[in-house]
């Protein structure tokens, strides 16, 4: 057996007479960064909402640790450590870090009817798991509206974590942060990969993605352009190939015929 | 990091942790606004109609009375909106259960703790309806429960002309008196106690010895159990927590797994609920139903809701705001005519108090989530 935490093989998506994925094959590591790299309308959207169950592919099979599975909801992949967090973070700014910690997974006190939200064990393990990022949460019972993009990333993260992830699906984590805020959150996504979780970095920022990543997969109008291994793979390569490399250079051919016929 | 993990373990040594006082805590709790409000509506009739008998134990009784009857609707109201909808229908089913209640005792022979229980689950059922169809349809509430406004209505009038041939039910007065369950909404609590106060001349009698106040009445308790239960739900327990999720942010809600669905329709059928022990309270009290029992109810729930500290959009507001609203509501209309201000006027008062109360709460709001 391998040591893949997940295997997503040959997989394949149709809405209609539309092919929004094909044949697109990933292999997710334990401790390893895979960044999912593509442009706008490659696919990267389907193909994240098939690996969390969303939706089911229409082809293609999907492994985890070893055994063929198939995701009837978001719910099933959730049970088998498999935790998405969307660009959207799934985050109620007017509620407190901690409900919103907990939100659907309260810890609860006390037995039978009586059972309450235990607040104070759920106010302290929020702030000791905020803590461990490095995100010094004054008050757990601030709203999340108060805290900074970087810092809602890290909370939406490590909820995920705490409740038991152990392939980590993010989308586009660092696309609406600042270069600052944007480090901290990729700080925390390796250290996150350290402690044996895979992930799957969704991103279009190629120099988000390099730092940080062990293998890139490529997608390009619903197929993969296969995966790379880093020291397989220079950054420029890896730029040219997210860019459209060729369509780049198409149109530099064309440019010129232009120039060449305006002279004339 | 190591110095950071110790500063939360030792919070009290955190040195980015401002004491904050208490103060500074109920500034930013969204019940302010009524609470405030509250204090100087009192503080205002203490001083234009505090020598007219409004405090004295039966004025009290009575302005208590008003409120807690709205109070009763605008707590379920409250929590239906911070759960992210409304209910407009509440006002027609206050009428419907009064008639639910009324025809089958009065014309059809029930027991009246049956037709009680009947009037509940028909509350049951049209708050399934409303919530089925919000949350199936995706239509916002205000569409969906305003058609159900006028077609709880229409059906109450034409149910009642149809099998009575009038527009009320009088004669449940003398069926109150044996009935096992018709006390929980109609029996004044406390009863000795104000014998024993109106013995000591402490509270006003009436010509035969008997205080002019009897007792506090059943709704008052209602109203106050109410809020306990509403608030206790809201604060301590799991599904108070996806009350504010629900609200706050539908999509993100259901994303970590909470049953959206589920619990807008249990606050459907909150509301509905609500109305009908409204209803209960009326009818038992008035001894009667009427078809237009309850009219308007529901905007009024929902401004005593607003004044309270609720959000229109839903995820913020408390169970405590909300009955604050209704105190501040009762109180002044009854208030109103213990001084000399024409009562044409108490609807001014309502709309200027309902807009000074957005604003306000706005302001709070704002205070909260964005760490001013």
């Amino acid at each position: 057996m391998s040591n893949n935490l997940v295997e997503f093989n040959n997989i394949s998506k149709f809405f209609g007479s539309v092919i929004a994925l094909k044949d697109v094959t990933m292999h997710i590591k334990k401790g390893q960064i895979m960044c999912l790299l593509g442009d706008n309308g490659a696919g990267k959207s389907t193909l994240i909402k098939t690996l969390s169950g969303v939706h089911k592919p229409d082809e293609g099979e999907i492994i985890v640790d070893g055994k063929q599975t198939v995701f009837d909801s978001p719910r099933d992949a959730l049970d088998l450590g498999i935790a998405t967090v969307y660009q959207d973070l799934a985050l109620v700014s007017l509620m407190s870090v901690t409900r919103n910690f907990f939100m659907g997974r309260e810890p609860m006190k006390g037995f039978g009817p009586f059972k309450t939200f235990d607040v104070n064990k759920a106010n302290s393990i929020a702030s000791e798991r905020m803590g461990q990022i490095g995100i010094d949460v004054r008050d757990p019972s601030q709203a999340v509206g108060t805290m900074s993009g970087g810092e809602r990333q890290c909370l939406a993260i490590s909820r995920a974590i705490y409740f038991g992830a152990k392939v980590l699906i993010l989308d586009e984590p660092t696309s609406a942060l600042g270069v600052h805020q944007a480090s901290v959150v990729l700080k925390y996504i390796v250290k996150a990969a350290a402690s044996g979780l895979g992930v799957i970095l969704i991103t279009h920022n190629v120099h988000h993605a390099y730092p940080v990543g062990n293998s890139f997969t490529i997608l390009n109008r619903g197929k993969s352009m296969g995966t790379f291994e880093k020291k397989n793979l220079s950054r420029e390569k890896l730029l040219g190939m997210m860019a459209g490399g060729e369509e780049l250079d198409k149109l530099e051919v064309e440019l010129k015929e232009i120039d060449r016929t305006n002279k004339n | 990091m190591s110095v950071k993990s110790k500063s939360i373990q030792n919070k009290s040594k955190d040195e980015r942790l401002r004491k904050v006082s208490n103060l500074k805590v109920l500034l930013n709790r969204p019940e302010l606004g009524a609470l405030g409000g509250s204090v100087l509506v009192f503080i205002f009739f203490g001083i234009v109609a505090g020598d007219t008998g409004m405090f004295s134990a039966y004025g009290t009784i009575n302005f208590l009375e008003v409120s807690a009857n709205l109070g009763i609707i605008a707590i379920a109201a409250a929590l239906l909106m911070i759960g992210g909808e409304f209910d407009l229908s509440v006002g027609s089913m206050i009428g419907f259960a009064g008639i639910c209640i009324a025809i089958p005792a009065i014309y059809w022979g029930w027991p009246l703790w049956s037709s009680i229980l009947f009037a509940f689950s028909m509350a049951v059922l049209v708050g399934y309806a409303n919530g089925i169809l919000v949350v199936r349809t995706g239509l916002p509430s205000f569409i969906v429960t305003l058609a159900m406004l006028f077609i709880l209505r229409g059906a109450t009038l034409a149910l009642t002309r149809l099998i009575t041939g009038r527009t009320q039910v009088p004669g449940l007065r003398v069926l109150i008196e044996n009935d096992p369950i018709a006390w929980i909404f109609s029996a004044d609590a406390f009863k000795g106690v104000f014998t024993w106060l109106g013995s000591l001349g402490l509270i006003a009698l009436r010509q035969d010895g008997t205080p002019l106040a009897t007792g506090i009445p059943a709704s008052v308790l209602w109203w106050v159990g109410m809020t306990i239960f509403a608030t206790w739900l809201l604060m301590k327990t799991r599904y108070g927590n996806w009350i504010f999720a629900s609200g706050g942010d539908k999509l993100g809600a259901r994303n970590v797994g909470v049953p959206v669905g589920r619990v807008k329709i249990s606050l459907f059928i909150g509301t509905a609920v609500a109305a009908t022990i409204y209803a209960c309270v009326q009818v038992l009290d008035a001894g009667s139903a009427d078809t237009m029992r309850g009219f308007l109810k529901e905007l009024e729930a929902i401004v005593a809701a607003v004044v309270g500290g609720c959000l229109l959009t839903g995820g913020y507001g408390s169970a405590i705001g909300a009955a604050f609203g209704a105190l501040i509501f009762g109180t002044v209309s009854m208030g109103i005519y213990y001084t000399d201000v024409d009562t044409d006027w108490f609807k001014v008062f309502l709309g200027a108090m309902m807009l000074i109360a957005v604003i306000f709460n706005n302001f709070i709001r704002r205070r909260v989530t964005e760490n001013k």
